[in-house]
């Protein structure tokens, strides 16, 4: 059996809200292990752990480094509070990272820490008994100051956790601690990265796409699925709303000049995001905007899509450049699939000069020629839900 | 119900060639090349197929190559001959699929010298235009027997006879894989030294191609392997690919008579698109040479997408034949060689012998409403 310990950031961890949080925490760690059967977690001593058959490690420990929260995760055994036991499992496991390890710097050092004190030995005098066993056995020198493999040994009363390798996890809060959100999701690049951040702070998210059939194709609808399911993996989001766009985009492009088609439709889209947020009981808006990339996305143009939205409105790519963004896009796993061929938005509808500072009461004066606040509660209404 | 007239992206599978596929898989399964019972029946299945697909092209069987496609074959019938060549020049024309035109830019890029012959305005290349290219030096010439995107037909036994006369030892590569469904093909009459076909064009299955390759003419292989096909495309054939290519290929021989019939519904469909739809019109001139089952139509104003989109809506599946992209308003490579301008979208319909009279009538009333869909909402975002 292998026995992961998944370390969360400490953060939160003062007062009330210490239960809350580690609630959140398993409560993810358990979903991102729902579907192994085999897998068990656990959360004695505010430590979260997770349980498998070895042959699953590998498996396990990919999904547990995509929770959001987790900050590492040690793959390792758990023993019995017994020094042999302890010393065969330091040198299992040191073995099977020591494959790994370049030759030139076969170096390693035990941490061993003990959170019973009631446990015979100091940390001090494991180090050496397990160090010197390491070292007849493994042939790996001791090196205190820049170790390539640390060996770490937890003591508690009832159990003793040994694992030689730290992987790192993605940090920030469990996903829902911080609330609840509606993410406006295209094929694009920015959006599915914009989801993953605010994800990472813990927002829960649903994803709300514009679909304009005939005008946007199937392909186009695939594409955001494709990517909803690659975010999925981080626990990101899992339900998409469809918005059937189509009427009412023609009716915002003909309801006024060619160059606030763009800023028209971002403003109604928000709208639709605002009802979504009502209904499912969300706070926040998280587009994938960012500072002066395209012309809807200048400061003006910005406030002004902003105006038509009651919830707050958050851009976690703000700041970001393209190359940054498009580094993340690859970590996480979006950018093979964002890159793919199909356009979310038909060229006829988008004009060749759109307006790089629209005046709000020129949006709002095309806006009177329809009634947007019916648009935006049927555009709502009859949205398409998709659960992946 | 839906009405396909995209047999030029792919075509259904002949429902005996589907059994012959399933039945070797089920009970004839066998690696030609072992020595016992069942590699010998393998062996003769495969042979039976390369028969088949020998006599489709008037050529001997030990003359043809299988392949995983067609690409493949043109790939090997253009580097193959190349690798094995003297000169370093090769002309190709404008015109030329991505499998062509790609192998001549990987020449290229290794120090080959590769020149382009533009076409005529009808979408065929001439004679002289092709002459003018060739150099001392030049041993590989490309010419495709009918452009995919707008059914031309290059003047292939023309110009190979031209180009023979130049008494220079040029090796002539035609790939023929949106003919083998509907024209006869003769290779001894084209006067050709390789030609490329495809299965899943003629009601075969996806996965396996042919090269025709003349006796005498000598290519390198595109990589090693066990010896298969003349140690010319080795690795244990695709049996069940190669005996539906085979039955494919038997039943496009029986099915000859449907070449009239087939070039009168594809002119039937025109001439009620552009009796309704006097804005939309032909690419090139109806006139020209073409394959009797492509129709290429031009929509100015308008983006393909959307139509293709709004036609599929209405369960008529055609294409774009690659003229327009949504954003970026480029035409095709094919589309630019005969100078449709940016921003037109083209749509290409593409019948087979399967298609039927009320399949147009469909295809016709759906396109009406299509366009009307889209140029209404063009005409909106036009202010």
């Amino acid at each position: 059996m292998v026995t992961v310990l998944c370390r969360y950031g400490e953060l939160f961890l003062k007062g009330g809200n210490r239960g809350f949080f580690l609630r959140a925490m398993a409560d993810n760690v358990r979903r991102a292990v729902s579907d192994m059967p085999a897998a068990q977690v656990f959360a004695p001593h505010g430590r979260i752990l997770v349980r498998a058959p070895d042959e699953q490690r590998e498996d396990l420990c990919r999904r547990l480094e995509r929770v959001f929260g987790l900050v590492s995760v040690s793959p390792g055994v758990e023993t019995t509070p017994d020094l042999a036991a302890i010393t065969s499992a330091a040198l299992a496991e040191a073995q099977r990272a020591s494959t790994v390890l370049p030759a030139a710097d076969r170096t390693f050092k035990v941490e061993a820490r003990r959170t019973d004190k009631s446990f015979p030995l100091r940390s001090h005098a494991i180090d050496c008994h397990v160090g010197d066993a390491v070292i007849a056995t493994l042939g790996l020198k001791v090196d205190v100051h820049r170790p390539s493999l640390r060996i770490g040994i937890e003591i508690h009363s009832t159990a003793v956790y040994v694992f030689a390798e730290v992987r790192p996890a993605p940090g920030g809060l469990p996903v829902g601690v911080s609330g609840r959100g509606v993410l406006l999701l295209s094929g694009g690049i920015d959006s599915p990265v914009a989801g993953w951040l605010a994800a990472k702070r813990g927002l829960a998210l649903q994803a709300l796409t514009f679909h304009s059939p005939p005008f946007t194709g199937e392909g186009a609808k695939d594409k955001v699925l494709s990517l909803l399911r690659i975010l999925a993996r981080w626990q990101v989001a899992t339900t998409l709303h469809v918005a059937h766009f189509t009427e009412t985009q023609q009716r915002l492009r003909a309801a006024g000049p060619a160059e606030l088609a763009v800023v028209l439709y971002r403003r109604m889209m928000v709208r639709v995001a605002d009802l979504l947020c009502d209904r499912g009981h969300a706070d926040a808006i998280v587009t994938g905007e960012n500072l002066g990339q395209v012309a809807s996305q200048t400061l003006i143009n910005m406030a002004n899509i902003e105006k038509a939205a009651r919830h707050i409105v958050l851009r976690p790519l703000l700041t970001y450049d393209k190359t940054e963004t498009t580094t993340l896009a690859r970590r996480i796993g979006t950018y093979a699939t964002s890159a793919l061929p199909f356009e979310d938005c038909c060229s006829l509808f988008t004009p060749a000069h759109p307006s790089t500072a629209a005046r709000l009461s020129d949006l709002e004066a095309a806006e009177r020629t329809l009634d947007v606040a019916a648009e935006a509660a049927r555009l709502a209404e009859q949205c398409e839900r998709i659960v992946v | 119900m839906t009405v396909y007239l995209d047999n030029a992206a792919t075509t259904a599978p002949a429902p005996e060639v589907v059994e012959a596929v399933v039945r070797t898989m089920r009970d004839g399964y066998g690696n030609p090349s072992s020595r016992h019972g069942r590699g010998a029946a393998a062996a003769r299945a495969l042979a039976q197929a390369r028969q088949e697909v020998a006599a489709l092209i008037g050529a001997e069987p030990e003359e043809v190559i299988f392949t995983g496609s067609g690409t493949e074959a043109d790939a090997l019938g253009v580097v193959g001959a190349a690798r094995a060549a003297r000169g370093r020049h090769l002309v190709v024309s404008a015109l030329e699929h991505a499998a062509v035109y790609e192998s001549a830019r990987q020449l290229a890029s290794e120090g080959w010298r590769m020149d382009e012959v533009a076409p005529a305005q009808d979408g065929r290349v001439t004679v002289d235009s092709v002459l003018q290219a060739i150099r001392p030096d030049t041993s590989l010439v490309a010419i495709m027997l009918a452009n995919n995107e707008i059914g031309s037909l290059q003047p292939v036994p023309d110009l190979a006879r031209a180009v023979r006369a130049q008494g220079q030892k040029i090796h002539f590569h035609v790939d023929a894989v949106q003919c083998a469904s509907l024209l006869p093909i003769d290779v001894r009459g084209l006067g050709v030294d390789s030609l490329a076909l495809s299965a899943h064009k003629l009601h075969g299955p996806q996965g396996v191609g042919a090269l025709w390759l003349r006796p005498g003419k000598r290519i390198t292989a595109l990589y090693g392997g066990g010896g298969q096909e003349h140690n010319l495309r080795p690795g244990t054939e695709n049996l069940p690919g190669c005996v539906g290519f085979g039955v494919a290929a038997s039943l496009a021989r029986g099915a000859r008579d449907s070449v009239a019939r087939v070039a009168s519904l594809r002119d039937q469909l025109e001439d009620l698109v552009f009796a309704r739809l006097p804005q939309v019109r032909p690419t090139i001139a109806r006139t020209t040479p073409r394959v009797p089952h492509i129709s290429n139509v031009l929509l100015p104003g308008v983006p393909a997408e959307p139509v293709l989109h709004a036609l599929a809506a209405r369960s008529v599946f055609a294409s774009e034949g690659a003229a327009c992209r949504a954003r970026t308003r480029a035409p095709s490579r094919v589309m630019r060689a005969i100078a449709v301008p940016s921003g037109t979208g083209t749509l290409r319909f593409s019948l087979s012998r399967f298609t039927t009279p009320s399949d147009i009538e469909a295809a016709v009333s759906a396109l009406v409403a299509a366009l009307g869909e889209i140029e209404g909402a063009a005409h909106i975002c036009q202010r």
